[in-house]
């Protein structure tokens, strides 16, 4: 059968792609950055942490989907999904392969558990996706792993509230359990911290504010799971309501889980850049 | 009040930021499309030659196509652009977020970087215009 255990979530700002894409990785400005991912590198890929698939939580930033539809909750089922435009060229990054059993199982399980989840297998891939493959993988020519896009709508409101997506991830944790495949699966929930990008408040950072919030990750889920939107955008600026997309992966792991590993940099351009491995409590 | 309207509500109290409602994707749905339109490289060729001949295929309102031109991302938020549309104009101009960033808070990118070398923008003062928080 399938087995979940581990979690990870991570920023993915776009310009730590352009970091590693123009290899700058040991300027002054990225070492910080690059270098609290050295732990997770190393740990991901020995042969008992390695997944076979990564259900990867993110979301979409006008790139696949523009105004024309906009689903609050897509999965991709395609068998793989190409690199997105985004305005400067493709990122020079391998296409994602998905593993479209697993999607098409935990998408149909999803539905028959009353998420009302967007089927999608036209859709290029942006920063939001790859960005975080290359902070756990660097450069391969191929990723190691199958990918199974998740798309999370936190950019036009109402976007789905923190507790919706905590029970996201619950769901998607009893479908992966119900997959009759040996395979090793992680959950990967991406975005945040706190940023604001627009407007006369843009550069918004509230260290205490996201440092309580990976404390609880462990510690207390029960206040995570209940911040209002309102929290979010006072606190951690506009685009910080993408942490609402780490709650789906801590949703689909164990209640009780252990901290393996965290990093916490700012800035990395205008955001807060968080990272967080947790690992079920047998 | 319902939940949505007493969170829209609350939102409109953040200083310096603007909620992309439904109002917005509504009034901004051609500046965002338009946007969108510049991922394509034969797209931004066109554009690039010639803005305003561009601009004219676009039913965006003459305010609208003013900001653009004008590069006034403040205004454009207001008139109904998304910053994740926009930026597919600021970076065809091979600009970054934080370029564009800098220029919605009013200050040079030398002054917008040290900001966020330096920690970034408090949330001090800045949760709230009724309670000046």
């Amino acid at each position: 059968m399938a087995d979940l255990q581990y979690g990870i979530a991570c920023s993915h700002v776009p310009l730590i792609g352009v970091g590693a894409d123009q290899n700058r990785e040991d300027d002054p400005y990225f070492a910080p950055i690059f270098a609290g991912f050295d732990w997770t590198r190393q740990w991901i890929m020995k042969p008992e942490n390695r997944p076979d698939a990564v259900i990867l939580v993110f979301n979409d930033h006008a790139s696949a989907f523009s105004q024309e539809i906009i689903p609050t909750f897509a999965i991709g089922c395609a068998d793989e999904f190409q690199p997105a435009d985004e305005g400067w060229g493709p990122r020079p990054v391998p296409v994602v392969k998905n593993h479209p059993e697993l999607a098409w199982h935990v998408a149909e399980n999803l539905i028959m558990d009353d998420f009302d989840m967007t089927i999608v297998n036209d859709m290029p891939v942006d920063h939001g996706l790859t960005v975080p493959l290359t902070v756990m993988f660097n450069k391969p020519d191929s990723w190691p792993c199958r990918v199974v896009p998740l798309m999370v709508n936190v950019v036009t409101y109402p976007v789905p509230s923190g507790e919706r997506c905590w029970k996201l991830g619950e769901s998607i944790r009893r479908a992966v359990d119900g997959f009759n495949e040996d395979l090793n699966v992680q959950i990967w929930g991406t975005g945040g911290m706190s940023h604001q990008l627009q407007g006369p408040r843009a550069g918004l950072i509230n260290a205490e504010w996201d440092r309580k919030f990976l404390d609880d990750m462990t510690e207390d889920t029960d206040r995570l799971r209940k911040i209002p939107h309102i929290e979010y955008l006072r606190e951690t600026g506009s685009e910080g309501i993408e942490m609402v997309m780490w709650l789906v992966m801590r949703g689909a792991l164990d209640p009780q889980v252990k901290e393996l590993h965290r990093h916490y940099h700012v800035p990395a351009s205008n955001t807060a850049l968080g990272h967080i491995v947790l690992e079920n409590v047998q | 009040m319902n939940r949505r309207d007493t969170f829209f509500r609350q939102a409109e109290d953040i200083p310096g930021t603007t909620l992309f409602t439904s109002g917005k994707a509504r009034q901004g749905y051609w500046i965002n499309q338009f946007s969108m339109s510049l991922m394509k490289p034969e797209n931004r060729k066109k554009w690039r030659a010639d803005e305003k001949k561009y601009l004219e295929d676009w039913p965006m309102t003459a305010e609208q196509k003013d900001a653009v031109l004008a590069r006034d991302y403040n205004r454009l938020l207001e008139l109904g652009g998304n910053i994740y549309y926009l930026a597919k104009i600021f970076s065809t101009d091979g600009l970054s977020f934080v370029h564009a960033a800098s220029a919605m808070t009013g200050m040079s990118v030398e002054d917008y970087k040290a900001m966020m070398m330096a920690g970034g923008r408090p949330v001090e003062g800045n949760r709230s215009i009724r309670e000046g928080n």
